[in-house]
């Protein structure tokens, strides 16, 4: 089978100590700690906030929101403005491992407690599309939103529902990743903590702003999830979308990189990147 | 930008289960008789005066020993599907023809197992855990139950959950479709699966959408829709066929998480979009599977996109007066309905549609048919029109070859 071709014309991260692409990427790259303080004096430490407020969200809906909502449109606003794409135009693919894991500790333990008294806005919170679809009302967008779920491998199956919407329609996508940190009883059975999330607006085609040319191709086969070289990544790893971690990791390097995600035991996302502008030859395969 | 034509993918196999029983003929029998399979809801922990679509058999039926570990309503229903009308063997037989990495799955659910979930959280230990029985992650994710699929068949191929709703396993079509023109399976293993449950049940009566009698899809007073369950399989493989998949569209309205667009906007897109693929006019459509939950709103918008779209010989009609509103599902029970229209000659008609909301106007009524007719059709298409304004519609056709 011959690779398939997008370009990346945007991206975004947010995590609670990496509020954006900038600080991801310097804190991957290990600048963050070398950089010494202005004066001379030891780094100050990062600051954390709890959760995005994105600005799409009116300040009543960004306080009622769940975290995966205001997690997946500050990542999707923030992709979308760095593409200078039309966000009012482009289709777009959520996944996300679990969903709203707070809200889905909240409804279930609403619903053993009295079910009679659940609250509507907790039930459209709980829905897998919940973040789809205020993306598309903030955005105004009709185009085809999808949102799916692959467990441990979302990321790496998003990002190939993605790229074959790309291939299949030639038409630009944007792809969100998120998850959110198991709370309550779901807690005792679900390893999510934090929240992490990930976007990118892929391109069949280079435009102006392409800094990544991706060649993908699904391989049979298992394939070790790659390891996460720096500290700062390997901090966000307790998330469920943190399969999204060794891209972010390789476009936060700059180099041109082979990498194989893993779409189940059997199968993987075999991923050629390289700098758009820079690179003419593709890099070594997976 | 208008998508170009694809070229059709064949349906190889079916499997269904729903409240009219089991496989695709036990749905056909209640559509052709009109007869609904809608209950009183007996389903809850806490009384809810409402009727619901229920499987018989799930709570006498089981697992078999190596899949135990999954064990819930949702995966026995899931389970139940897959031995329905052969398709188990006929998953196999692609598996045998093409390799095991090279068969892909895609199923739509909206609520996957929140059912074991739910029962967890009615269980939990001293410590606030889960108890023994449910602490497993894999079992309490909204990917549990394509994991259950590809472990029962043996699949190694791509494997993603759709979750968009009511559109899920809609637009499961439209993955499977993107995954065989793109090659990366040569077959695909399309689902849709959501069982009764609490969130969804308790759900939709907090969004005060529930009737407290049976759904009665465009009819006159009608109060709301009723919850059912159901499990649905098709293989798809490319290429021409007896029963083909020629088109899909999706869209989003992106108005409001929980009513429709007022003008029905993100759903002619989707229509649009579907007869794009398929190359086609909505005039040519001869059987059209309506989205129609029974919602007040919902059907109001359907019912104006079919008068203004649609062929007056159309023979549209809802089916959700047998099933109940199956979920994720209801994508793959009504594309099922579609495609046993197109292979039998038999046209559903609406169950409980009758008397209509005149409301709805003399187009609609046109079109909207209450009984079944024998009458061959090559051309079917279904609408499914989602919660968060997720909207998907298929087309069908019938091909040369049987």
């Amino acid at each position: 089978m011959k690779p398939h071709t997008v370009y990346i014309d945007g991206l975004a991260l947010w995590a609670p100590t990496l509020p954006d692409w900038a600080a991801a990427r310097a804190a991957m790259r290990g600048e963050t700690h070398e950089r010494p303080a202005a004066g001379g004096g030891p780094a100050p430490p990062a600051a954390t906030v709890c959760r995005p407020a994105p600005a799409m969200l009116a300040a009543n809906e960004r306080r009622r929101a769940p975290d995966s909502v205001v997690l997946a449109l500050e990542v999707a606003a923030a992709a979308v403005a760095d593409s200078c794409h039309d966000g009012s135009t482009l289709a777009s693919v959520f996944t996300s491992a679990h969903g709203d894991l707070p809200i889905i500790d909240a409804l279930c333990t609403a619903l053993a407690r009295a079910p009679l008294l659940l609250s509507p806005t907790r039930f459209h919170h709980s829905v897998h599309n919940a973040a789809s679809g205020y993306w598309a009302i903030g955005s105004a967008c009709h185009a085809a939103s999808t949102a799916l779920a692959a467990f441990d491998h979302s990321f790496a199956a998003g990002l190939l529902e993605a790229a074959c919407l790309c291939a299949a329609d030639g038409e630009p996508v944007l792809l969100v990743g998120y998850d959110t940190a198991a709370t309550g009883g779901l807690a005792s059975v679900n390893r999510s903590r934090g929240l992490l999330g990930v976007a990118l607006v892929l391109s069949p085609r280079p435009g102006p702003r392409s800094r990544w040319r991706l060649d993908w191709q699904t391989q049979a086969g298992k394939a070790a999830a790659p390891l996460l070289r720096s500290p700062a990544a390997r901090a966000m790893a307790a998330n469920a979308m943190a399969d999204a971690l060794p891209l972010a990791q390789a476009l936060a390097n700059d180099s041109a990189t082979a990498l194989a995600l893993p779409l189940s035991p059997a199968l993987h996302l075999a991923l050629a990147l390289w700098p758009h502008a820079a690179a003419t030859h593709p890099p070594a395969a997976a | 930008m208008t998508p170009a034509c694809i070229e059709p993918v064949t349906v190889l196999a079916q499997g269904l289960v729903c409240a009219a029983g089991v496989g695709v003929a036990a749905l056909s029998r209640r559509l052709r008789a009109g007869r609904s399979s809608l209950e009183r809801n007996d389903f809850t922990h806490v009384p809810l005066d409402t009727w619901i679509g229920r499987v018989a058999g799930i709570e006498s039926s089981s697992l078999p020993e190596a899949l135990a570990a999954w064990d819930c309503r949702a995966t026995r229903l899931t389970w139940m599907g897959l031995q329905a009308d052969g398709f188990m063997a006929a998953a196999r037989t692609a598996l045998q023809r093409h390799g095991a990495a090279r068969v892909g799955l895609v199923l739509g659910t909206s609520a996957s197992t929140i059912g074991a979930s739910e029962q967890a959280y009615r269980e939990l230990d001293a410590q606030g855990r889960f108890p023994a029985a449910l602490r497993s992650e894999r079992l309490n994710t909204p990917h549990a139950l394509a994991l259950f699929v590809q472990e029962a068949l043996g699949l190694q191929g791509p494997c993603v959950t759709v979750s968009t709703a009511c559109s899920s396993s809609a637009k499961a079509f439209a993955v499977a479709e993107r995954w065989l023109r793109l090659d990366m399976a040569d077959a695909v293993v399309v689902s849709g699966v959501d069982a009764l449950c609490d969130s969804v049940l308790f759900g939709f009566h907090a969004l005060g959408l529930l009737s407290p009698a049976p759904c009665r899809p465009f009819g006159a007073g009608r109060s709301g829709i009723s919850i059912g369950e159901a499990a649905g399989f098709a293989l798809l493989e490319r290429g021409a066929g007896a029963l083909q998949l020629v088109g899909y569209g999706e869209s989003n309205d992106a108005h409001h998480m929980s009513s429709p667009h007022p003008q029905g906007l993100g759903a002619e897109r989707a229509l649009d979009d579907a007869l794009a693929r398929a190359g086609i006019s909505a005039r040519d459509i001869d059987y059209l599977n309506l989205h129609g939950t029974a919602s007040m709103r919902n059907d109001e918008v359907e019912a104006a996109l079919v008068a203004q779209r649609y062929g007056p010989l159309v023979h549209a009609s809802a089916t959700k007066g047998v099933t109940g509103h199956t979920m994720g599902a209801a994508g793959i029970v009504e594309a099922l309905a579609c495609l046993q229209a197109l292979a039998d000659g038999w046209l559903p008609g609406s169950v409980n549609a009758a008397p209509l909301d005149p409301a709805l106007g003399q187009a609609f009524a046109l079109r909207l048919r209450s009984d079944s007719l024998q009458r061959r059709a090559r051309l079917a298409a279904s609408h499914s029109f989602g919660f968060g304004g997720n909207n998907c519609v298929l087309v069908f056709a019938r091909g040369a070859r049987r």
